[in-house]
């Protein structure tokens, strides 16, 4: 109870601090239409006003605050603004039974969900292999386990956009190119938390099998197996936030075959930016419910298992 | 043409055994020569499979390629990395480390903000920031800032909740010893608590290395001089030259490897006391 | 007749005094009494050991002297002042239980980490580094790590550290709980030592009974539920005790009447 208080207050605090940057931002065109409208605007010249800064504009013309939150292209739309376009795209559409129309985020928020899903699946259950390979096999663990550490640095999602050309050309379909995308981000946290945690039982419990006489396969399925579950689920969470970035980023190349990275495309190149915000929104809402799933899942499987901190 | 086939698997086969073989021993050349053996089968049996198959070189083009290409392009792929990492990367790294290193020690003294503050800076670390990036670009124009802003949003966050940590790491018992010596505030961020929030800070800082790149690669997607190494590869993807993405693709992973593990070293370095680096 | 040079013995000087001190923690489930209408008094030059069972409130009476907690009650002075004054006016050193050195400071850097906040000059700082580390016999371990000691050696520079200042107060909170008997045996005979040559008044946590009867001119037997102070005893032991005196009749009846009093106070109760 204590920390919601404190995570009530720090949300609120960065709405506010939304808002009030709102104004800034979006004053040169609250200007603009001002003018038009016939209200006096300090400076009245277009070219001066343009060469002045945001926030000088703004104290020079605080009749105008008002209007900033409610443009239709805003350089920075308030945050009313970005609910209501998400409402109306998510909600509104199932209200209207348009849940799946081309403009309706849920369709695009399920799009880009099967794919992260789909890359996520196979990324683990690959992760899972390796790793296992890695922990018996010296040969595997000296040459393979540096190259993994090793490509933690580089940045994967360089590739996407081949990843995805290759691919198309190859008449793949594209959640399968997506897919792979997605499927390569989540496989190295997997791996390298699974290594760790296969290898997590101390000592002295590996000298306990060793006095059963317990075989490598039984020892990995009542020992190694076990103990790391905490790893996998911490690598499960970082793995299915970074398939969703690959996904939503393979769809930035993809554009044509929608997304929630499509309709970000979408917005950019049009200019709509509420539209842009508001399929920002719905792949951070996407994102905060996978790892909260995941979150769930792991607490009742370590508490079942006694993990339970 | 079959030759290169058989000849590569050959190889693969021979190097195989060979660090099977080597395995068992534990002497530290063993431990590069493995993975660098590992790594040069790949690219051989990579170039057999190309040229045995005759591969499409506008799919997959084949290693001998790429590394001419790389050669021969060089003052490009320089001054895309110039773009890309000094200018966009490095500059929005260290602006939004400090950032959140400043903000976590700014909000240190309120038990209640932290409390707040780490989960939310958790829950938006892990969210898609990446996606922010045409919304930059349009805010602050096509230039390297853009990127920079990119990646200030991308790294802030995840310093903030490892310095937030950090700052907490110190046992209370410590900080009761700061209390008899009636120690203020300060003297004790100093002395106490700023040294040991740095194994999570550098934890940190390492993290964001590879966000600041992918950032900045990234967001050239969305819009950027004739220059990045982003842009090159979006263009070079549409021109379906795959070679120059490929030596794009090299550089990047060298200039990856190297900004971590020039931030590795220099956490040898400050964090010499702390058992991780004590082997 | 000179009855002029006849010395009379100074009154004892009263370094701490509680009058009724109580405190309450305020936890989850139910209020917990640490403490319960404790009345001591710490005479300057004393050596005091606290010793009691778990939840007893010797370690929370040692933390109300050192500021370190709140009494909800009663009074409590240290050198005539409230706790708090006396801790800002750096009145004591304060070990705890586990050395807590500063592992990115060298022996003699964590020694001067009280110097430097105290802001003594830099040359008092190094001379006063040398003559503690002569008095714990950690010399020339100056410029280790804390993880180059062992575990008797580290919680020696832990006293070091607390002795590198002027403070005429000692607070320990079973300092030596962590190590072996051997070593134990050691540092109690060297910490003797260090009393007699600096002359500062002690306050010593502990649960161990030899240590108690071994180190102190006076034991404060404690016991919990609430905590209070079931007896104390002034030790009759000379001054001068080598660790043999451990195995004499003198020192088995003081350890017996501890027994006693922990006996009184239920610690040997299921």
């Amino acid at each position: 109870m204590k920390s919601f208080l404190s995570i009530l207050t720090v949300v609120a605090a960065l709405i506010a601090f939304w808002y009030a940057a709102c104004v800034p931002m979006n004053i040169h065109e609250a200007a603009i239409q001002a003018q038009r409208a016939g209200v006096d605007v300090t400076p009245a010249e277009a070219p001066e006003r343009r060469k002045t800064g945001r926030i000088s504009l703004a104290l020079q013309n605080t009749g105008l605050w008002s209007t900033v939150f409610t443009q239709e292209r805003p350089q920075l739309p308030a945050p009313h603004q970005v609910a209501q376009e998400f409402w109306k795209t998510t909600w509104g559409m199932i209200e209207r039974g348009r849940a799946f129309s081309k403009r309706s985020l849920i369709l695009h928020g399920w799009i880009t969900l099967s794919a992260t899903l789909l890359g996520f699946a196979f990324g683990t259950a690959l992760g899972i292999v390796l790793a296992v390979s890695i922990v018996h096999s010296r040969a595997m663990d000296m040459s393979v386990m540096p190259w993994i550490i090793a490509s933690q640095t580089v940045p994967i999602l360089a590739i996407a956009p081949m990843i995805v050309v290759v691919l198309a050309a190859l008449s793949v379909d594209d959640i399968v190119a997506k897919g792979v995308i997605s499927m390569y981000l989540s496989f190295f946290p997997v791996v390298v938390g699974m290594v760790k945690g296969l290898r997590s039982p101390d000592a002295m419990q590996m000298d306990q099998m060793k006095t059963w006489n317990a075989t490598r396969t039984e020892t990995l399925w009542k020992l190694r197996l076990p103990s790391s579950a905490p790893y996998l689920f911490a690598s499960l969470k970082v793995g299915v936030a970074a398939s969703l970035i690959g996904a939503v980023v393979a769809e930035l190349s993809l554009s044509s075959n929608g997304g929630l990275g499509a309709r970000l495309l979408a917005g950019s190149y049009y200019g709509q930016t509420v539209q842009i915000w508001s399929a920002l929104f719905a792949a951070a809402a996407l994102a905060a419910v996978l790892v909260w799933a995941i979150g769930v899942a792991q607490k009742i499987t370590l508490k079942r298992m006694g993990f339970a901190q | 043409m079959m030759a290169w086939v058989f000849g590569s698997l050959v190889f693969w086969l021979a190097a195989w055994a060979l660090n099977a073989r080597l395995s068992r021993l534990s002497a530290t050349w063993v431990r590069f020569f493995v993975p660098t053996l590992f790594g040069v089968t790949v690219i051989v049996v990579w170039e057999g499979m190309v040229r045995g198959f005759g591969v499409n070189p506008v799919l997959l083009p084949a290693p001998s390629a790429i590394a001419a290409t790389f050669v021969g392009e060089i003052p490009t792929l320089w001054g895309d990395l110039v773009q890309t990492f000094f200018k966009g990367a490095l500059s929005g790294y260290v602006i939004g480390c400090t950032a959140g290193v400043l903000t976590a020690i700014a909000v240190d003294r309120s038990p209640f903000l932290q409390r707040g503050l780490l989960p939310v800076g958790n829950f938006v670390a892990a969210l898609p920031i990446v996606g922010m990036a045409p919304i930059l670009v349009m805010w602050f124009g096509f230039g390297w800032q853009s990127k920079a802003a990119v990646v200030v949003v991308m790294v802030f966050f995840p310093m903030l909740v490892n310095a937030v940590e950090g700052l907490q790491a110190s046992e209370s018992m410590q900080r009761d010893l700061m209390r008899t010596y009636a120690a203020t505030p300060g003297q004790g961020l100093r002395k106490l608590r700023l040294p040991a929030a740095m194994p999570f800070i550098f934890n940190g800082l390492k993290i964001c290395t590879t966000l600041a790149l992918i950032g900045a690669i990234v967001a050239e997607f969305f819009g950027s001089p004739i220059k990045g190494m982003g842009f090159r590869i979006s263009t070079e993807v549409g021109r379906l030259a795959l070679d120059m993405v490929w030596a794009e693709i090299v550089v990047a992973a060298i200039v990856g490897s190297a900004f971590y593990g020039a931030v590795a070293l220099a956490e040898r370095v400050v964090t010499f006391w702390h058992p991780s680096q004590r082997g | 007749m000179n009855n002029e040079t006849t010395t009379q013995a100074a009154p004892p000087k009263a370094v701490v005094e509680a009058k009724g001190l109580d405190l309450t923690f305020q936890t989850k489930d139910s209020p917990v009494q640490a403490l319960k209408d404790v009345n001591l008094t710490i005479d300057q030059g004393d050596f005091v050991s606290f010793i009691g069972p778990s939840g007893c409130g010797k370690t929370t009476f040692l933390r109300c002297i050192a500021a370190l907690e709140q009494p909800t009650g009663g009074s409590l002075t240290v050198n005539g002042m409230t706790p708090d004054e006396a801790r800002r006016n750096r009145a004591y050193g304060y070990v705890f239980q586990a050395a807590g050195l500063y592992p990115w400071r060298t022996i003699a850097k964590n020694i001067k980490l009280p110097l430097e906040i105290m802001g003594y000059s830099r040359t008092d700082q190094d001379e006063r580094v040398k003559k503690v580390l002569q008095l714990v016999d950690l010399e020339g371990f100056g410029g280790k790590f804390p993880w180059q000691l062992s575990g008797g050696m580290q919680q020696r520079a832990s006293i070091a550290r607390a002795l590198a200042f002027d403070a005429d107060i000692l607070l320990m909170d079973e300092p030596f709980g962590a190590l072996d008997e051997i070593v134990r045996d050691h540092l109690n005979e060297q910490l003797l030592k260090l009393w007699a040559r600096t002359d500062k008044t002690i306050a010593f946590v502990t649960h161990s009974i030899p240590e108690a009867v071994y180190l102190s001119t006076k034991i404060v037997v404690m016991s919990p539920r609430p905590g209070r102070i079931t007896d104390v005893i002034e030790s009759p032991l000379p001054k001068e005790r080598p660790l043999d005196i451990r195995d004499t009749p003198e020192f088995l009846e003081v350890a017996h009447r501890v027994r006693e009093g922990l006996r009184a106070g239920h610690a040997y109760d299921d």
